[in-house]
């Protein structure tokens, strides 16, 4: 197997007496896109911010590319690109200008007309960013931590605050960034999100991971209890089975046989959001 | 690219991005020349009783010149760090290949530039208007002792961006410090009006000795006219000073949030 992309042993950070990350440990791997989900506050940004050498760790081990965040140089950065969770675009130059300026900082960038199609900016390349939506301007943020052609893409948040039309075509961005080879590190604190862009998800809660593997079965969903629910003679009926075909079958069969009619008859199997707000606790505030 | 080229590359686009910011402009380019303007119709027909008594334009002149350079240096610099920093625009560039070194130098470039089109602009109303003349034979002594007070205002301004905690409170904080010491140091009321212990009050700080030392160069007055190495000795120590403490406090990352 080839190393990994990023590589995390036990990591911790403190703030003073407030302990944002408790013992992680991930790996991701070459062109994998990586969701790494939580709740606000649960350390992603943190672990994140590590990872892209902003932040010093208080423990544990780190390598990105195969170096330590905190002491990579020049030549680390020209293989990452980050895009920040909260960051605005300069207003007076136009989406090329931005892309030109930053495809300067690069040895080999990728070329800015390409970088401009590749985030669905090209009617807008001549525009001033004042003058873009709030989706546009994200893209173009993306877009300017593409042009350096990274191998690695860090992605914090890339669609908090959006409607849902830009939500999507964000989406759209991400998930064509996979089909050029990049890593990807995504943070996000929307389950639909991970579930649509991811391979792998990791889900942290309180500063650890609490569950982690693809969208499908994150979670053990499979073994989770499959839940019945209908209404007879007006009562709402509910129930949960790990064995739901036989259930759902004797019960069909008893309905059938006494001549009822089970009105609303439901099967659910627990959504990836039953799973994640169980596993982060917050369904229980 | 190498060293010179990326500092050309951000300043490029550093002077585009000035250029285009109608604040930026306003408060480095017109401020300035609309406040020439105003003293010179207001106290235009008055003189000055300094080195022998000259007309108050010819005291103008070089008093504005010396704000424009603050205002390109100190004040932009100040402004537009702060803008950028909690915009998070810093710290994107940080994430970048690009060395630190670059992108504080290209901002440095752009205010220097934009302080010696100050320095062409003001005197040339100076000269058309008022009939001030430009002493071109001490240009070298000019543009010496402008870069120099450019320098250390660049270093005082990016220092000062520590002490400002969120775009709103930047203009606040930079002309709440500007503005009473250009009254007191004598760019805004001649200082032959100004009561000798606000003289020496305005002394504890670099306005007063960069206006000083640009007055003497400028001086049309004055034969010898120098570069006044005491006063510029002392702006250049608050210059170091700034330069500390910006390597020091500077900070890449926004503040709020």
């Amino acid at each position: 197997m080839p190393e990994p992309v990023i590589s995390i042993r036990g990591l911790r950070k403190s703030y003073g007496d407030f302990e944002a990350v408790r013992g992680i440990d991930l790996e991701v791997q070459a062109g994998e896109v990586f969701a790494f989900l939580g709740p606000n506050g649960a350390g992603k940004t943190t672990t994140v911010e590590i990872l892209e050498g902003y932040r010093k760790r208080s423990g544990g081990e780190v390598s990105v590319l195969g170096e330590d965040p905190e002491s990579a140089g020049r030549a680390w950065r020209e293989r990452i690109g980050i895009v920040l969770q909260s960051c605005r675009v300069d207003p007076y130059l136009t989406v090329r200008e931005s892309l030109e300026l930053y495809a300067g900082y690069y040895r080999r960038p990728r070329p800015v007309e390409e970088t401009i199609e590749l985030v669905g900016l090209t009617g807008k390349a001549d525009a001033r960013a004042s003058s873009l939506s709030g989706g546009q301007q994200r893209r173009l943020d993306v877009g300017m931590a593409l042009v350096g052609d990274p191998e690695l893409l860090f992605l914090d948040e890339p669609t908090t605050g959006f409607d849902p039309s830009a939500r999507r075509q964000a989406w759209e961005t991400i998930a064509g960034l996979r089909d050029l080879g990049k890593t990807v590190f995504l943070t996000t604190h929307y389950m639909d999100e991970a579930q649509r862009l991811a391979d792998r998800v990791t889900i942290l809660s309180r500063g650890q991971v609490v569950a982690g593997g693809t969208p499908e079965d994150l979670g053990d969903r499979e073994s989770l209890p499959t839940r019945i629910s209908y209404r007879l003679d007006g009562r709402e009926v509910s129930l949960e089975t790990t064995t739901p075909v036989a259930d759902l079958h004797e019960l069909t069969g008893r309905a059938v046989a006494q001549g009822l009619e089970l009105e609303g008859l439901e099967v659910t199997r627990p959504s990836l959001e039953d799973v994640y707000l169980s596993l982060t606790g917050e369904d229980d505030q | 690219m190498s060293g010179l080229a990326l500092f050309a590359h951000q300043f490029r686009y550093d002077q585009k991005a000035f250029w285009r910011n109608p604040a930026s402009v306003f408060f480095t380019v017109a401020f300035p020349t609309i406040l020439l303007l105003i003293f010179a119709t207001v106290f235009g027909d008055q003189t000055v009783e300094v080195r022998g008594g000259i007309e108050t334009t010819a005291y103008y002149v070089p008093a504005i010149i010396t704000l424009a350079v603050i205002s390109a240096t100190m004040q932009s610099l100040a402004m537009s760090l702060v803008i950028a920093r909690e915009d998070g625009r810093l710290k994107r560039g940080r994430g970048t290949p690009m060395p630190a070194w670059v992108f504080i130098a290209g901002r440095i470039g752009n205010s220097a530039v934009v302080a010696l089109l100050m320095l062409a602009l003001i005197a040339a109303i100076g000269r058309v208007f008022y009939g001030v003349a430009f002493p071109w034979e001490r240009l070298p002594q000019i543009v010496f002792t402008l870069l120099v007070g450019a320098a250390a205002f660049c270093c005082l301004g990016i220092a000062l961006t520590a002490a400002i905690p969120s775009q709103d409170a930047a203009a606040p904080i930079v002309n709440a410090l500007l503005l009473p010491l250009y009254f007191l140091s004598g760019v805004f009321i001649p200082d032959d009006q100004l009561p000798s212990g606000v003289i020496h009050f305005a002394d504890a700080f670099p306005i007063r000795h960069f206006f000083e030392a640009f007055f003497a160069v400028y001086d049309p007055g004055s034969s010898g006219g120098g570069v006044e190495w005491g006063n510029l000795a002392v702006v250049a120590a608050w210059g170091v000073v700034g330069l500390f403490l910006a390597i020091r406090y500077f900070r890449w990352t926004p503040r709020g949030g």
